[in-house]
C-alpha cells in the first residue's frame, strides 16, 4: 500500500542517507529517530515555534509541517552540518560571545534560520535579523544577545569572505 | 502530535494529479503544507489520501498579461514577494503576503494554498476578492473558471468539486498610478489577524475617486465587500473626513467574533483597518495624466 513504509535517499550534511519511513513521518522525526540527528528540535509540532527549522536545497522549513518522504531526493542541512570539524560555525561563536542561549532549546532553530538569512543577505540590518526571527521563539534570552549575535557573526562572515 | 496514516502519492503532471484526484473519494491536495499539516498533526483533518504535487511541473509560474496576472497555484509566497512583476502590477498582494505568517513558513506556503484553506484570517483571499480574482479549477472532466463570489462559500469552504483541484488564479492589475493599502491588526507579527481591509483606489485628473474597492478580511467567514464604502467614496475627493465616514462603515459588516476579540472590539478595529488601508491607497494614487 501506498501509505506503508517507503524507503527514500536524500543528502543530509554532505552524507547521502537512505532511510524506511512510513509517509506520515515528519522530517524532524526522520531525522531524530532514523539518523540519530537530535540536535534539531520539536517543540509545538504545529508550525509555530520554529525549534525544528532546517534546510531543504537551501531553504529553511519547518521541518516539523514537511514530511520525510517530501525530502526525497533533497540535500538537507541541519544544526550538526555546521561546525567545521572541531571549530564551531562563526555564527555559533558568536552565540557563545554573547551569551546568546541559555536553555538552548531553540538554539537549532534560530541557527538555522539565521544561515538562511546571511546566505541572502551577507550584511543585514537589525530590522531584517528580527523579521527573520520573527517565526522563532526563545522564552530566556529576550532575543537581545540573538540579534547581538546575528549582527556580530555578519561581519567575521564578511571578513571571512573578503579577499 | 503526529499525522495520522494516510496514503502518499507524488504525481509529476497535472494529468496524474487530476486522475488520481478523479479515483480517490477521500484525498486531500498537499501543497505547501503549512495550514493541512499542522490539522493533520493535530489531528483535525484525517484525509485517507494526501496528493502531494510540490513536484508537479508548471504550477509555479507568473505570468503578466495586459490586464491580468496569472498565478500558478504553487508560486510559494516568498517568490510573490520577490517578484517584480507583482511589486510592479499588484502592489496590493506584494503588501499583503509580506503580513502572513513568518519568511520561513512563507518559504513553503503557497498563493494556491491560502486560497484552498480558505481561513477567514488569510490575507490572500481578501486581496484576491479585491483584485477580481478569477479562480482556475481543473479536473479529468475539463476546466473552469470561478470568481471569487463563487469560491469563497464559507468558512473555510471552497466550492471546489471533490475532484477539482485549484491550478491557478487570475488577478485584476490596476491601471499605472492606482494606489493600494493593506492593514492589519494581529496581537504579534505573523499571528492570525483579527482584522484586515485591503483597498485600491485610482484618482481621475481632478483628484476624484475613479475606481475603488474595500474588502475586509477576518471579519467574517470569508473575505467581504464593502459595498456601500466603495459608492460613498466614488467621484468625491477622499480627504480625511471621508475616507472616516467610509471606513465607519465597514463596522456594522463584522459578524465573527471570539474570546480574544468580541464583536464591538472587532467592529472598532475593523473600522480602524480600513481607514488604515484607504488612507495609504489614497496616498499612494496618482491622479492621471490630462489628456492634451
Amino acid at each position: 500500500m501506498t501509505g506503508d513504509p517507503r524507503a527514500i535517499s536524500m543528502t543530509v550534511n554532505g552524507r547521502e542517507v537512505t532511510l524506511t519511513v512510513e509517509p506520515r513521518v515528519s522530517l524532524a522525526d526522520a531525522l531524530r529517530q532514523d539518523l540519530g540527528l537530535t540536535g534539531t528540535h520539536v517543540g509545538c509540532e504545529h508550525g509555530v515555534c520554529g525549534s525544528c527549522t532546517v534546510l531543504v536545497d537551501g531553504t529553511a522549513v519547518r521541518s516539523c509541517l514537511l514530511f520525510a518522504v517530501q525530502a526525497e531526493g533533497t540535500a538537507v542541512e541541519t544544526v550538526e552540518g555546521l561546525a567545521r570539524g572541531s571549530a564551531l560555525h562563526p555564527l555559533q561563536e558568536a552565540f557563545r560571545r554573547h551569551h546568546a542561549l541559555q536553555c538552548g532549546f531553540c538554539t537549532p532553530g534560530v541557527l538555522m534560520t539565521l544561515v538562511e538569512l546571511l546566505r541572502a543577505d551577507p550584511c543585514p540590518t537589525e530590522a531584517a535579523v528580527r523579521d527573520a526571527l520573527s517565526g522563532n521563539l526563545c522564552r530566556c534570552t529576550g532575543y537581545q544577545p540573538i540579534v547581538a549575535a546575528a549582527l556580530d557573526a555578519a561581519t567575521v562572515l564578511a571578513a571571512e569572505a573578503a579577499p | 502530535m503526529k499525522a495520522p496514516p494516510f496514503d502518499y502519492h507524488r504525481p509529476a503532471s497535472l494529468d496524474e494529479a487530476l486522475g488520481l484526484l478523479a479515483g480517490q473519494p477521500d484525498a486531500r491536495i498537499l501543497a505547501g503544507g503549512q495550514s493541512l499539516v499542522p490539522m493533520l498533526n493535530m489531528r483535525l483533518a484525517a484525509p485517507a489520501t494526501l496528493i502531494d504535487i510540490n513536484r508537479v511541473d508548471g504550477l509555479d509560474r507568473i505570468e503578466e498579461g495586459a490586464d491580468r496576472v496569472t498565478l500558478g497555484a504553487m508560486v510559494r509566497q516568498r517568490a510573490l514577494e520577490a517578484s517584480p512583476v507583482v511589486r510592479r502590477r499588484l502592489p496590493l498582494l506584494a503588501e499583503a503576503v509580506a503580513q502572513i505568517g513568518h519568511p520561513v513558513t512563507r518559504n513553503r506556503g503557497t498563493v494556491g494554498g491560502s486560497l484552498c484553506h480558505l481561513d477567514p484570517a488569510a490575507e490572500i483571499p481578501a486581496a484576491a476578492l479585491a483584485l477580481d480574482a478569477r479562480l482556475v479549477a481543473a479536473s479529468a472532466r475539463g476546466t473552469r473558471r470561478l470568481a471569487m463570489e463563487e469560491f469563497a462559500l464559507g468558512m473555510m469552504t471552497t466550492g471546489l468539486e471533490p475532484d477539482e483541484m485549484l491550478v491557478a488564479v487570475e488577478l485584476a492589475a490596476w491601471p499605472e498610478g492606482h494606489g493600494a493599502g493593506f492593514a492589519e491588526f494581529a496581537r504579534r507579527p505573523g499571528d492570525f489577524a483579527m482584522a484586515s481591509a485591503a483597498a485600491l483606489v485610482a484618482l481621475d485628473g481632478a483628484g476624484r475617486v475613479d475606481a475603488v474597492r474595500l474588502v475586509l478580511g477576518a471579519v467574517a467567514a470569508t473575505p467581504l465587500r464593502v459595498t456601500e464604502a466603495e459608492a460613498m467614496l466614488m467621484g468625491r475627493t477622499p480627504d480625511t473626513t471621508l475616507i472616516a465616514e467610509a471606513a465607519a462603515l465597514a463596522g456594522p459588516c463584522v459578524t465573527l467574533e471570539d474570546p480574544q476579540a468580541p464583536l464591538w472590539y472587532r467592529a472598532r478595529l475593523a473600522t480602524a483597518m480600513a481607514k488604515r488601508a484607504l488612507t495609504a491607497a489614497v496616498g499612494r494614487a496618482d491622479r492621471k495624466r490630462v489628456a492634451a
